[in-house]
This record gives structure tokens, C-alpha cells and sequence, in this order.
């Protein structure tokens, strides 16, 4: 046991790494980080895209990358409620605690919506902050950029010049990318879509979809086959064009709703690696896009 | 919202003396204040609209756009305000049980706080939680179980948050870090009951007023050690009044992941405390009840080991999980039984060497086969060992039986905050016993729940 402890303390210096640990709690955020810190980071994605991010356990791999990271990049609005607070408590890293630099939430730096008047558990999963699935939109994933090229460079100030140099070029390329897919959206204005969860609310307020219909009765509660009949019966006097789901949720409900209504169902990426070609941020709006308006014909 | 003409109209008919002058006078000032009202919600409206409109219409060039549409950062929400969470924990049992006088575990001495099932209806401990930062430097957590003209302080620990490097120290009333089950709470557990081998070993739980000292490793393979010393006042230990340390604990535990779907934690701890006239009561040869006195220590290893499954990661639909552990305790000291002759009984106030290594594991699987369903399986088998009660052989059993039980469940979770559980189990955990048990189970939690641990 004492060899064991020895040989820890004595390769500890080699775990100190140059580049910066980024324990991102979503892949979008950990895609962002990439994008600003390149290789003066290196970037841990606590979940995939095939995850549902409310419902991770606090698996002792997680515990491992929490103590190793010199800043965490969370969504917030007590989307990781059930998980980040125990990672943050058995980690022993004081450098990543809520309140210091090395804690940083996405959700401050953009305007939430879904906001609940009432907060309350009988109206299901409801989050105060308002919703936290803020990355289906690309604006506010610039508005969460600049905020987080900051704080790079606040945690890491000696490679401060080169988190804001790619921030900027990034910021570039993604302007114009979002100018792009808001011309190709065009035909999607005014489209009414079903929703399986509420994870695409930020993407209908970008897009000027209309939200006709959730699945679920109320947040994070699986519908009944008599929620889901009722549904199908209210789409029939204001139909929807297409039922949308996140990679990571069963096709099950939205699929026999599809079925029913006649309107395809449609599965969206949700956030980076949720489908083929979404290995990058700009990937998952392309692919988003692609599958809406594949959708809509 | 306000319904001024309801107002106005349940004021007349609570007061009709009231005249009709000042109902008048009323009347104007609640439409005066209707219509100010009206008009600022028109004027945020207007500007809510504004707002919306503005980046939708222009996204503003790349490099003023941090400063243009950067909204004020909001409040962190990870924790809440000033205000600690607060959950309380509701559970309740229907227990259909054999009518058996004297529970125990054959061959092993009763531990002090065993929880020993109600038949019929029964209110389970109540539990109170509470926890929160107390400043930049450390948190709090507090949790109460509560019975009726019972209330017991399970736990109420602060934690340095602010040492760093994986360092954190607890200090106060805390469960103990060792095995795997000993952290969780009654409400956590995946079966009605708790287990055979925490029951011979602790009652419950081995809980401890004291300290902890815990590192966690930063290699990607999760490893974390832990040292307790404490007061060491609960079985099998019992307290000493003494300064210094009556009981330490050591702890290390190892984890990770393969691959995506699996997880997997293994541990191995040791605890180490003494006893001085330890009260157990046990069955003497002549069947009578003998009252037993203990002094010696007691040592213990705990092996642990916890295997969870689900596709691709996502628990949500179906996962499984594997937990299981194996303890070996020895016990040295001197044992007095104490005269129970005027019962009938064997003993007559020996006092001899006594030495015991006893052992015992439980093995469980739990399966989420569909969301909200799940079905598990336990098994538990201890090994009553080598027990030597010198003089005291000729007053008291020595036995070579291995206590069992069959434990199956099913459980049904409408929402993450609730619970209902059947249970059925085969307990051999008593000689010339077979008892067919069932349990009906319910366990709401109300408020900000905390995280489960893995």
C-alpha cells in the first residue's frame, strides 16, 4: 500500500498537463470549447448525445474528471441537478466549485424561455431557471461563446491572445453560417411541429416554428397511449407538420403519433454526435436543417 | 389576478352597512388601479416584443456581438439562494411476517440498533434532510430520521469544499465511507429490507461521530482513500468514554467505465474498534434468554464491488446493476454471562476468553426491463465461523448453521420522486425457521431532492 501511494505522489507532476482540462457536461459545450481553446485544452465530455443529460448517474469516471478539471462547462438551470452536485462534492477540486472561475453555466449568458409561472413537481421535471436546452440555437451558443472565450482566458490567462483570436475567428465563420441557415430555414417559417419533449424550444423561437403539441403530459413524464390518443385527436383540428424528437429518446411515442397523424417523425440530432456528420457544432445545424426540411416536403 | 367586480361584490355582501358612497369611491380607485395596471403590462409587452425581435431580425457582426446581445449574466442556479434544500422522505410498509418473539440471526450476536420489521401497517422512519454551503469554504448536510417520540441525527457533517487537490475533510456525525451500501439511506435502498451481512455487522449502519479525511486521485481510473477516526460508540464498538479515538476506518475504492454502457466501482475497507461490556442477548443452551457482556475488539474487512449496465449510457429505459459484498469480522476479548439460573437458564456469571471469525456476503441484481418498472433479486448467506466462548461453551450454542435468505422485488416509480415496491422473501436467517415474507412498500421524497450516489 505505501509502494502504491509512493509511486501515485511521485507521478503526480506528470499528470499536470500543459493544456488546460475542460470537463464539459454536454457535448455541445465540449464542441465549443474546442473550437476556442484548440490545443491549449483538453476536453472531456461528461455525456453523449445519446444521453438524456437530466438522468446521469455520478459514476466514479466522472468523480476521476472532475478532480482533473481546470474548468467546468455546464448548461445549468438545474439540468444536471441530479448529478453535478455529487461529482462536485467527492471531487475535492476546489478550483471548479460554483462561485469560482473554474465553474462556468452556459444558461447565464442567454435569455431563457419556458420560464413556469408555478414551480411545482405535480407540473412534472419543471426547471425554474426556465429551459435548459438552450444549444438548439445557434445564436445562443455565440452569445454562450463570447462569455466562455472569456473565461478561458480569465483560468488560463498565459494563452489569453489565442482563446480570443480563434473566438473571433470562430464567431466569423459562425455568423455566417447562421446567416446561411436562416435563408435556407426560410420555407420553415410559421411550420406547425408536434414535440415528443420540450427540447426544441429555443430552435422553434429561432426558426418561427409553431409548437402545436407535446407528447408528454407534463416535462420528463412519459406519455400514456391514452395521453397520446388525445393528442392525435387535437392534431387533427390543428395538424402538425412533423413530430420531433432528440436522438436520445425512445422513438416509441413520437413514432405512433407519426403513424396516426400521418406526418413523419423526425429525429434531430439535439447536440453534437447525435446523428452521422454532427462531429462539430456547424455539422449539427447542418444536419438539423437538413432533417426539418427533408421533413417538411 | 384580481377580479375587481368579484372583490367589489363579496365586499358588498360581508358588509351591507357599508354605504353606497364609499362603494362607489371603492369602485373607482380598483378601476383607476385596473387600468394603471393594464398600461404597464401593455408598455412590457411592447418591450418583451422589442426584445424578441431585435437579435432575430439582426444578428449583429462577430465581433460587437458579445456586447450587444449578452444578456446580463443571471444567478448561478446550482445552489439555492441563502435557503437550504430541504427534502423530506415518506415511507411506509405493509409487512406480512410470521409472529416470531425473539428475531435474530443464528450464531451471531444481535447488533444494537437492528430495525426489525413491523407485521401489519407500519410508518418507517420519517426523514428530514437538509443541506446547503455554509460559506466559500465548507457545506452542511443534516439528516433526521424520525418515529413517533423518536427523533435520531442520523447524520449532520460540515465538508471543506475549498482544500483542493481531492482533499476533502469531514468532520461531525457521518455514515461511514466503508463497503458499499453503508453511505446509502434506508429510502436508497433497492429492496424493502436491508441486507443479512449489514445487519449482523452494524444494525443498519456504522455511523460514527468523528472525522474523515478522503483524496481523491486525478488519473483518469477513479481512486479515492478515506481514513475515519472516531468515537466509535456504535455496535460493535460501544463507548468508552475515553479521549482519543475509539474506532478507525480505512477505505479505498477503485472505478471506471468500459466502454460506454458499463460502469463499475470495487473497494476494500477495514474497520477496527473496541467493545467494553457490550449487551447482547442470545438464546442459551437451555433455550433461556442470557444476557452477555463483551469486552475486546473488533476487527473487520469489507470487499465491495458494483457493476451497472445501460445501453449506450442512457438509464433511462432499461439498465441493470450488480452490487455485491463480503465481510470477515474478528472478534477478541472476554465474555461474561451474566447468572440466569433463577430463569432456568445455563449461565452463571462466567467470564471467559472469548474469539469469533465470522463472515458473510450478499450478492444483487437490479433491472430497469422498462421505464418506471424494475426487478431485482438479492441473495444473502452468512457463515456463523469459528466462534470459541471458552468456560461459556458449556452455557452457550455454538452453531455451524449458515443463515440465508432469498429476497425478489418489484418496483414500479411513476416519477423519480416516487416509489412503490413489492417484495417477497425466504428468510433462513433463523435455525428450524423458514418464514415466507411480503412486503408492500411506498417511498415519496418531497422537496429538492439531493443526487443518489453511484
Amino acid at each position: 500500500m505505501k509502494q502504491f501511494f509512493a509511486a501515485v505522489l511521485l507521478w503526480l507532476p506528470l499528470s499536470v498537463h500543459a493544456a488546460l482540462n475542460v470537463f464539459a457536461c454536454e457535448p455541445e459545450w465540449g464542441a465549443l470549447a474546442r473550437e476556442i481553446g484548440g490545443d491549449d485544452v483538453k476536453v472531456y465530455n461528461a455525456t453523449t448525445a445519446m444521453q438524456d443529460p437530466h438522468r446521469i448517474e455520478a459514476r466514479p469516471s466522472l468523480i476521476a474528471q472532475t478532480r482533473r478539471a481546470g474548468l467546468l462547462v455546464c448548461t445549468g438551470a438545474d439540468l444536471e441537478v441530479g448529478w453535478l452536485p455529487l461529482l462536485l462534492r467527492e471531487s475535492g477540486n476546489a478550483a471548479v466549485q460554483p462561485g469560482r472561475p473554474g465553474y462556468f453555466e452556459a444558461a447565464r449568458h442567454v435569455p431563457m424561455l419556458d420560464k413556469p409561472a408555478r414551480v411545482d413537481r405535480s407540473q412534472g421535471d419543471v426547471h425554474a431557471a426556465g429551459n435548459p436546452h438552450i444549444q438548439t440555437d445557434p445564436r445562443n451558443l455565440a452569445r454562450v461563446g463570447a462569455a466562455l472565450a472569456q473565461r478561458l482566458s480569465e483560468v488560463d490567462p498565459a494563452h489569453a491572445a489565442a482563446y480570443q483570436a480563434r473566438w473571433k475567428d470562430f464567431s466569423s465563420r459562425w455568423e455566417t453560417a447562421i446567416t446561411r441557415w436562416q435563408q435556407q430555414a426560410a420555407p420553415l417559417k410559421g411550420m406547425p411541429v408536434a414535440v415528443q419533449h420540450k427540447s426544441f424550444s429555443y430552435l422553434i423561437n429561432w426558426l418561427g416554428l409553431r409548437e402545436v403539441a407535446t407528447l408528454e403530459p407534463k416535462p420528463g413524464v412519459e406519455p400514456s397511449l391514452g395521453y397520446l390518443a388525445e393528442v392525435a385527436a387535437r392534431l387533427k383540428t390543428s395538424p402538425a407538420k412533423m413530430v420531433l424528437r432528440a436522438a436520445y429518446q425512445s422513438p416509441r411515442a413520437s413514432e405512433w403519433l407519426a403513424e396516426r397523424a400521418d406526418i413523419p417523425a423526425v429525429a434531430l440530432p439535439f447536440t453534437v454526435g447525435g446523428a452521422p456528420g454532427t462531429d462539430d457544432l456547424f455539422g449539427l445545424f447542418d444536419v438539423t436543417l437538413a432533417e426539418l426540411l427533408k421533413g417538411a416536403k | 389576478m384580481l377580479r375587481p367586480t368579484l372583490l367589489v361584490a363579496a365586499l358588498a355582501a360581508a358588509f351591507p352597512a357599508v354605504a353606497d358612497a364609499d362603494l362607489d369611491a371603492l369602485r373607482a380607485e380598483l378601476k383607476e388601479m385596473k387600468s394603471s395596471y393594464e398600461a404597464r403590462i401593455q408598455s412590457l409587452e411592447k418591450r418583451l416584443q422589442q426584445a424578441e425581435a431585435q437579435p432575430a431580425a439582426t444578428p449583429a457582426p462577430a465581433d460587437t456581438a458579445p456586447a450587444t446581445v449578452a444578456p446580463a449574466p443571471q444567478p448561478e442556479t446550482a445552489s439555492n439562494h441563502f435557503n437550504p434544500d430541504i427534502s423530506l422522505i415518506l415511507q411506509g410498509q405493509y409487512a406480512n411476517l410470521d409472529d416470531i418473539e425473539h428475531r435474530h440471526i443464528t450464531g451471531f450476536f444481535p447488533a444494537g440498533h437492528d430495525h426489525v420489521a413491523e407485521r401489519g401497517f407500519s410508518l418507517e422512519h420519517t426523514e428530514l434532510v437538509m443541506s446547503a454551503s455554509i460559506d466559500p469554504y465548507f457545506s452542511g448536510y443534516m439528516n433526521l430520521a424520525l418515529l413517533d417520540a423518536e427523533v435520531s441525527i442520523e447524520e449532520a457533517w460540515f465538508q471543506t469544499t475549498g482544500l483542493g487537490n481531492g482533499l476533502t475533510l469531514r468532520g461531525g456525525r457521518f455514515l461511514s465511507g466503508l463497503g458499499y451500501q453503508n453511505t446509502q439511506h434506508p429510502h436508497a435502498w433497492d429492496f424493502a429490507d436491508n441486507n443479512l451481512m449489514y445487519r449482523a455487522l452494524f444494525g443498519e449502519a456504522y455511523g460514527n461521530d468523528g472525522l474523515q479525511l478522503k483524496w481523491v486521485a486525478p488519473t483518469e481510473l477513479f481512486m479515492e482513500f478515506g481514513a475515519e477516526a472516531g468515537r466509535g460508540a456504535n455496535f460493535p464498538g460501544t463507548d468508552r468514554n475515553k479521549n482519543g479515538a475509539g474506532s478507525t476506518v480505512l477505505f479505498g475504492h477503485l472505478g471506471g467505465d468500459v466502454g460506454v454502457s458499463h460502469s463499475w466501482r470495487a473497494g476494500v475497507s477495514y474497520l477496527q474498534t473496541r467493545a467494553s461490556d457490550r449487551d447482547s442477548e442470545i438464546d442459551d443452551l437451555n433455550d433461556v434468554a442470557a444476557e452477555t457482556l463483551f469486552s475486546g475488539s473488533s476487527k473487520a474487512w469489507i470487499a465491495d464491488f458494483v457493476w451497472k449496465w445501460a445501453p449506450e449510457g442512457n438509464a433511462t429505459e432499461q439498465n441493470f446493476k450488480f452490487a455485491t459484498e463480503y465481510f470477515s469480522r474478528k472478534e477478541d476479548g472476554d465474555l461474561l454471562c451474566v447468572d440466569n439460573t433463577a430463569d432456568g437458564g445455563a449461565c452463571t456469571d462466567a467470564t471467559d476468553r472469548y474469539k469469533a471469525t465470522q463472515s458473510g456476503f450478499y450478492a444483487q441484481g437490479v433491472y430497469q426491463f422498462m421505464p418506471r418498472w424494475r426487478t431485482g433479486y438479492r441473495y444473502d448467506r452468512l457463515d456463523s465461523g469459528s466462534v470459541d466462548f471458552g468456560l461459556n461453551n458449556a452455557f452457550l450454542p455454538v452453531t455451524d448453521y449458515a443463515p440465508t435468505r432469498h429476497s425478489l422485488m418489484l418496483d414500479y416509480s411513476p416519477s423519480e420522486f416516487s416509489r412503490f415496491r413489492l417484495q417477497y422473501s425466504q428468510d433462513k436467517s433463523m435455525e428450524s425457521v423458514s418464514e415466507n415474507q411480503w412486503f408492500v412498500q411506498y417511498i415519496h421524497s418531497l422537496g429538492s431532492h439531493g443526487a443518489h450516489s453511484f
